[in-house]
Formats: structure tokens, sequence, C-alpha cells
């Protein structure tokens, strides 16, 4: 896909986006990557950390309501991105919001995942949204990797349009243990913890 | 001989000696068994494999032509300003200061070295940057570091992009008699600073003992310093013929690029050590960043490039 190629090669010209894997190793294994959010360009940083096969297989999460809206995006996100576009707001005939995440991990593929829901201006993420917990429930064989995306909060913060280049790397940490019978509010604080404790 | 043969012959110069320097350090690792010195030997090879992506670069630059090796030099200073803005706090108040320098500064400064624009060149960071950057800050409305900010960026961008632009600036200085042979200069002040990075180093590692900077250079040493910046300047003085200078001037020239060099990486690692880092990065294997392999030549560019401006046209 000319599109596909176009993003990653901009994103590694502008901000490197080497990947360094820090616990765990880049293998075909199903998994829910899951990072803090801060750009619009973290879907595609750490899209193109992943090497080539693993990429075939892992489709980002993007919200309906903003990569949804125009033919543009639409466009980028569905064709450029592979995505998997979910409504953030919960549709009235009371549908699980989660269906077509549920639908790309039966199928096999890997997800990426950012947690908070929404983009946050700082260098640590937010508080978890549940439906990592969810998803987590469902799946019990799939690994969950934390990720963190450094730099990337300061190469296009929220309200700016136009990338600054900086370096910024995408460290990949150890699967999150599973504890069975785990409360939702303890596993979202140990995921994010996860994550923050991949800041350095 | 004619610029290309004089050309031909300086980079076949410089091959032959890389060819040496990677048997040696073939040799070297197999024969090294200490776990200490095969550290030492495993960082000298992957540098001379640095060295051949460098002359494989500037060979293709130079049969390119003026405006090629513009644009790698060009390419030089957004790696070495990202690398710069990396490691330096800015705030989101920054943001359209840093995307001017990176997406208007670059490539305006480079345009006026194409386009023999001396008189603006010399004068658009030091004093345009200097002050339209930081009001581009100021409009944001965020004061808190702001002269910090302001003073990080700047300082950035004249390292990064101004000082490192005056190399290929060197392409478009009129010396009488030297038509056409300005990349051979680009060559002899690129090899001399190279040359006495090397030689210190490796007179150091022989003969070291007096530290000359224990504080922001614990590697350099009187001894390195001395031998190295009389080599360096020995071959500067032997590479005369590729230069408008006679042998004596050669020499004197050769000598002030390796003292701007020594000053260049003293600098540039006490930045370093106040952003408390160690490296300014991972893109040339066994040297770090770009602004480590580029210290010494940043310092010594501007310098050089004012001297032969002066005297030589």
């Amino acid at each position: 896909m000319w599109l596909s190629t176009l993003l990653i090669g901009s994103v590694r010209a502008l901000l490197g986006a080497s990947a360094h894997w820090e616990g765990s190793a880049p293998t075909l294994a199903q998994r829910i990557y899951f990072a803090n959010h801060t750009s619009h360009i973290d879907t595609i940083a750490l899209w193109s950390a992943l090497p080539a096969p693993l990429r075939e297989r892992t489709r980002p999460v993007a919200a309906a309501d903003y990569w949804g809206v125009d033919p543009v995006r639409r466009y980028i996100a569905l064709s450029g991105l592979n995505a998997v576009l979910i409504d953030r707001a919960r549709a009235e005939d009371g549908a699980d919001p989660l269906a077509p995440l549920q639908e790309a991990l039966s199928a096999g593929q890997s997800l990426i995942l950012f947690p908070e829901g929404t983009r946050g201006t700082e260098a640590s993420p937010g508080p978890f949204k549940s439906g990592l917990y969810h998803l987590a429930q469902r799946h019990p064989e799939i690994e969950l990797i934390p990720v963190y995306l450094e730099n990337l909060h300061r190469s296009l913060p929220k309200g700016t349009f136009f990338p600054v280049p900086l370096i910024c790397t995408v460290r990949f940490g150890a699967p999150l243990k599973r504890f069975g019978g785990e409360e939702k509010p303890m596993f979202l604080d140990r995921a994010r913890d996860a994550v923050v404790a991949l800041a350095r | 001989m004619s610029p290309q043969q004089k050309l031909a012959s300086a980079i076949g110069g410089v091959v032959a000696l890389l060819v040496v320097a990677t048997i040696v350090g073939e040799i070297l690792r197999r024969r090294t068994r200490d776990p200490g010195a095969a550290a030492v030997v495993e960082n000298l090879v992957a540098r001379i494999r640095a060295w051949w992506g460098m002359v494989a670069i500037f060979a293709v630059a130079f049969a390119l032509g003026k405006y090629a090796t513009i644009a790698m030099f060009s390419a030089v200073s957004f790696f070495a300003l990202r690398e710069f803005i990396t490691l330096t706090p800015t705030r989101k108040a920054d943001h359209r200061a840093l995307s001017l320098a990176f997406f208007v500064a670059i490539p305006a400064q480079y345009v006026l070295i194409a386009t023999n624009w001396y008189g603006l060149f010399a004068i658009f960071i030091p004093v345009y940057g200097f002050l339209l950057l930081p009001s581009i800050s100021a409009l944001s409305g965020d004061a808190d570091g702001f002269l910090e900010r302001s003073a990080k960026i700047q300082w950035g961008v004249m390292i990064a992009v101004y000082c490192v632009s005056h190399v290929p600036a060197l392409l478009t200085l009129q010396i009488p008699g030297y038509a056409g042979q300005n990349a051979l200069l680009l060559f002899y002040l690129v090899l001399v600073v190279q040359m006495s990075d090397v030689l210190q180093y490796v007179c150091g590692k022989l003969f070291g003992k007096t530290k000359v900077a224990p504080v922001f250079s614990p590697s350099k040493t009187l001894e390195g310093l001395l031998g190295g910046g009389a080599g360096a300047v020995a071959i500067g003085a032997a590479m005369a013929w590729m230069t408008p200078f006679t042998t004596l001037q050669s020499a004197g020239m050769a000598l002030v690029i390796v003292v701007m060099g020594f000053l260049g990486g003293l600098v540039l690692s006490g930045v370093k050590r106040s952003l408390g880092v160690k490296d300014w990065g991972a893109m040339i294997k066994g040297h770090g960043g770009m602004l480590d392999r580029m210290d010494s030549v940043i310092f010594a560019a501007p310098i050089f490039f004012h001297a032969t401006r002066h005297f030589f046209t």
C-alpha cells in the first residue's frame, strides 16, 4: 500500500521512531499493544516501529468520531493504517462498542490500543479507560504488551498541526502479568504503571 | 594537476589510508583476547566503518557537484538540530519557533549559500533568527523559563545550522587562481579535523598522562593534544598542494583548525554534561550521534571560512 509506505517513511525521516524491545521480543504472537497517547502521530510511530511481518497482522484502534468523519481521514485510517474504528461514545441502541475489536481479535489479528481514550499533554499517561480490561478478560490467551512512546508529546502536541522533528523512541515492555479475579481498577492501574515504568 | 585529478588523488589517498586502517582493525580484532581491550578495538572497527560511509557520501556529493554538497550539509544540519532539540527541554509554547527553525531556517540558510548571497548568509541566523525566534515564542504567552528556552533554541540553531553551513559555504569563495577547486578546500578542512581527532586519540592512548580538561572531557590529555595537534598540522602542511595556500600558510591554517576543533569538542562536551548525557545520539555506530562526529568541524568551519575569505579573496 503506497500510503502506508509514505506514512511510515515520513515518520521515520522526521522522528526516527526506532523500536527498543525491553522485556519482550518482536514475535508473531497475538498481542494487544497498549500505549500512552499524546499526538496524532502516535499510531503511525508505534505501527512503523513494528517489523513488517508483525505490522501486517497488527491493526491500530482509532476513534470513529475523529478518523471516520471525512473521506480523507477515513481513507488514511482505513487504507493507510488498516485501522479498526470504534465509537468512543456508547451507541444509543446499546450496541457493544468493543464489537469491532472483538471481531479483529477473533480473526487472529493484534491490536494497538490507547487506553486513555484521548490525547494527553504530559509525558506520563492519564488514567486508563476500561476497554483494555474487558478485552483482557475475554481473551486471556492474548499477550498484553505495554508500550511507551517517548517525546511525541513534544513533537506534535495537542492543538498543533505541524510536527517538530525530534528523535522519538518506541519502548516495548514485558507482557503484563495476568491475575485471575483481579478487580478492574487494580488491573487498569497496574497496566498504566507498566507504561509509566518504561518512561525515563 | 587538474582540479579533478587533485580531488581524485586526495580521495584515493584517504581510501588507501582506510584500507590500511581496516586491515589493522581486523588483525587487532583477531588477536585481542582481553575483554577490556576488545571493547576498544570493537569501537575502533565501528569508527573505521563509519569513516568508510563518510568517504562514500563525500565522494558521491563531490561527484554530483556543488548543489548536491550543499543539500548534503543541509541534511547534516537537520539531523544535528534534531539531536540538539531532542535533548533540550523546551515547552509547547516553543513549538512554532522550533517548526520554523527546522523547516524555514535550515532551507533558507542553504538556499542563501546556493545563490551566493553572502551578505544575508552571514547575518540571517545571528540577526534575524536571534530576534525573530524568541519573538515567536513570546507571542505564545508562556513566560516560564523564557530566557533559558530562547537561549537554548538560539544556541542549537547557531551550532547545528549556522556553523555547519560554513562548510559548504567554502564552495562559494572566489579565490584568485583557484577557480573550480573549492571542493578541495572543503575536503582539506574535513581531513585536517578528522586526522586531528584521530591522532589526538591515538597519542592520548599511547602517551597520555596529564589531563587537560578533567571536568569537561576526562579523556583529553595534554600529550594527546600536543602530539595529535602537531601531527595534524604536519598533515595540513603536506596537503598544501590541494589548497590555495603555501606550505607555511597551510600549516598555519591547519593550526587554526586544530585549535578550534579542540575547543569545539570541549565546549560541546560541556553542553552534553549540562544536559546530563554522554552522547548526542546513536545515529553513527561507534561515534554516537551526528553532533558527536561534527563537534570539531562545527567550531573550525566558520573560522576557517573567514580566515580564508579575509586573506585569500
